[in-house]
């Protein structure tokens, strides 16, 4: 029984990118239907973290799948707002992913993960003041000269607000994308979150972004609890299906910006692929809805 | 750690810091736009970091979790996340120190075999994610071992997944029993052989005997000087036997009769 990676026929040429299509978060409960049934998905994501491994079955998997699919690599570990330089091992070894699945899209997030030499494994919120601008963007520059590729960098979920905050979310957004020419990942369901959370209109607030740059959207659940005052605090979760409200901006967003590349992500409490596929189909008609 | 002299503590040192530390203190400088006590939101940041951590020794480590059950389990994590934070952004390396942490958690210590299974289910973890080497074919390790020619200086490497874990417990009876909800009896030594053949993770029970020999082949010693090894450990042991179980699960991935070969190298393929 032979089970080495299959050998990959994707060209390191110029790789095209995401098809205007729904896509789903490729997760290993699924990696044996998906190749097995062939479902007529756009495009499937992964998280670059879980297959930076030298071997073994995400590999096998991961390579057959791309040889029938779109990919898109989404970051989930990169720190691009930590206080301290980027992780340059880290960052070779996105290199090699990417070298190896020669994916459509490389997304990472407005956040910080690590500290030091700690890793804390959640995407933590960032102050918008000018030093946390200039150092964001230094690293995105750094992230795209060594991809050699554009990036695209998602708004975050937050939870709370920083007084040192001199910029809103939105602006601090823009001038990123103005000063480094990477694109917008526009996790609607982060809007929603942030939104709620912080007493914001988003509609608003997606406004208010440079929505010319948008190159995916990103679609979840969020799970709900209470904060001190008893106000509704929303927590992205990924672990349910997408709510009504998001799917509602979602279709605000699509007749600003028309079809984006969307991905269902879900990564809690993963559902039967069908259940997913459901959730794909449902974008897909949004996306038609808008398509000249 | 000391700061720039005269700067005020990071900020994201400081929110670290609130993370990992046993009490639920918020960080200052944070706020909430509706007035909210901002604890009561940073709560939210504490329990992801934990509770993604917890979840990722959980799915490392079920057999570990099924000997304690949940709650016993979560709460040694959380100790375990709070002392030793991950240092890379590899999730699937996390908890490679789980295992001795156990031996050295005092309520831990009515379990004495946990500590050995949690090494037992690193193991596979490990071997899950190895490096992918071709095997040889069965018939040329035949051939090989037929030709009479420098047998003894003949040195096997084996597949990059596969360790050995000797323990004075039963490990392999107790990871086994709890794959199928059997009976187990965890008190007499055994050792473990853990293996990816395909892309599948396989644990065996071997002799001493085979563990001496297998270890010795890993640092790279000439076939006659392993079976020496394998001898001394345990006058039982059955070449052909171990030979057997090594040949037909795909570990031998090269053969060499000069002496340079490196104990732990990992050949790429072309």
């Amino acid at each position: 029984m032979m089970t080495l990676s299959p050998q990959h026929t994707v060209s390191p040429a110029q790789v095209p990118g995401l098809p205007l299509r729904a896509g789903l978060g490729l997760k290993n409960e699924h990696f044996i239907e998906v190749l097995e049934t062939f479902p007529d998905i756009g495009f499937f994501e992964v998280h670059a973290e879980n297959y930076m491994v030298a071997g073994g079955p995400f590999h096998h998997y991961l390579g057959l799948i791309r040889e029938q699919y779109p990919l898109s690599l989404h970051g989930v570990g990169l720190s691009i707002g930590g206080e301290g330089p980027l992780n340059r091992e880290h960052l070779a070894r996105l290199a090699a992913l990417i070298e190896r699945y020669q994916p459509h899209s490389f997304s990472e997030h407005l956040a910080w993960s690590s500290h030091g030499p700690v890793f804390l494994n959640d995407l933590l919120p960032l102050a918008y003041d000018a030093a946390t601008l200039q150092r964001v963007c230094e690293h995105i520059d750094q992230v795209q000269n060594t991809l050699k590729r554009p990036m695209l960098l998602e708004n975050p979920s937050t939870y709370l607000q920083f007084q040192h905050s001199t910029l809103d979310e939105t602006d601090f957004i823009s001038q990123i994308i103005r000063r480094t020419g990477c694109g917008l990942l526009l996790d609607v369901n982060n809007v929603y979150v942030s939104c709620i959370n912080h007493q914001r209109d988003p509609l608003a607030y997606i406004d208010a972004l440079p929505l010319f740059a948008v190159g995916e959207i990103h679609l979840a659940g969020f799970a709900e609890d209470t904060d001190s005052l008893g106000d509704r605090l929303l927590i992205d979760d990924h672990g349910a299906p997408i709510d009504n409200e998001v799917w509602q901006l979602y279709e605000q967003v699509l007749t600003r910006v028309g079809p984006v590349p969307t991905l269902i992500e879900r990564d809690n409490q993963v559902p039967a692929f069908r259940v997913l596929q459901a959730e794909a189909q449902q974008a897909e008609w949004h996306l038609s809805q808008v398509r000249s | 750690m000391a700061s720039v002299a005269g700067a005020l503590m990071s900020l994201q040192a400081d929110f670290t810091n609130a993370l990992l530390a046993p009490d639920s203190a918020c960080p200052k400088g944070l706020f909430s736009s509706n007035g909210a006590d901002p604890a009561s939101r940073f709560a939210v940041y504490r329990n992801n970091v934990h509770s993604s951590l917890i979840n990722a020794l959980a799915a490392a480590y079920p057999v570990t979790l099924q000997l304690v059950g949940d709650e016993f389990f979560r709460a040694t994590a959380g100790v375990y996340v709070q002392d030793l934070p991950p240092t890379s952004p590899l999730i699937s390396e996390y908890g490679s120190t789980f295992s001795d942490f156990i031996q050295g958690f005092e309520p831990a210590a009515s379990v004495p075999y946990l500590a050995d299974i949690a090494r037992l289910e690193r193991l596979r973890v490990r071997a899950y994610h190895a490096a992918d080497v071709q095997p040889l074919e069965p018939h040329a390790v035949l051939r090989h071992l037929q030709s009479p020619t420098d047998l003894g200086q003949l040195r096997l490497q084996l597949h990059p997944s596969l360790a050995t874990l000797s323990s004075t417990y039963a490990i392999v009876a107790v990871w086994a029993a709890h794959q199928n909800a059997a009976n187990w009896d965890p008190w007499h030594p055994e050792s473990a052989l853990v293996l990816r053949h395909g892309l599948a993770v396989k644990v065996f029970a071997i002799d001493s005997g085979s563990v001496a020999f297998i270890n010795s082949l890993n640092q790279g010693t000439g076939l006659e000087t392993a079976v020496e090894h394998a001898l001394e450990a345990s006058a039982e042991f059955d070449l052909n036997h171990c030979l057997r179980l090594l040949i037909s699960h795909d570990a031998i991935t090269h053969l060499h009769t000069e002496q340079k070969v490196s104990p732990c190298a990992h050949p790429l393929r072309a």
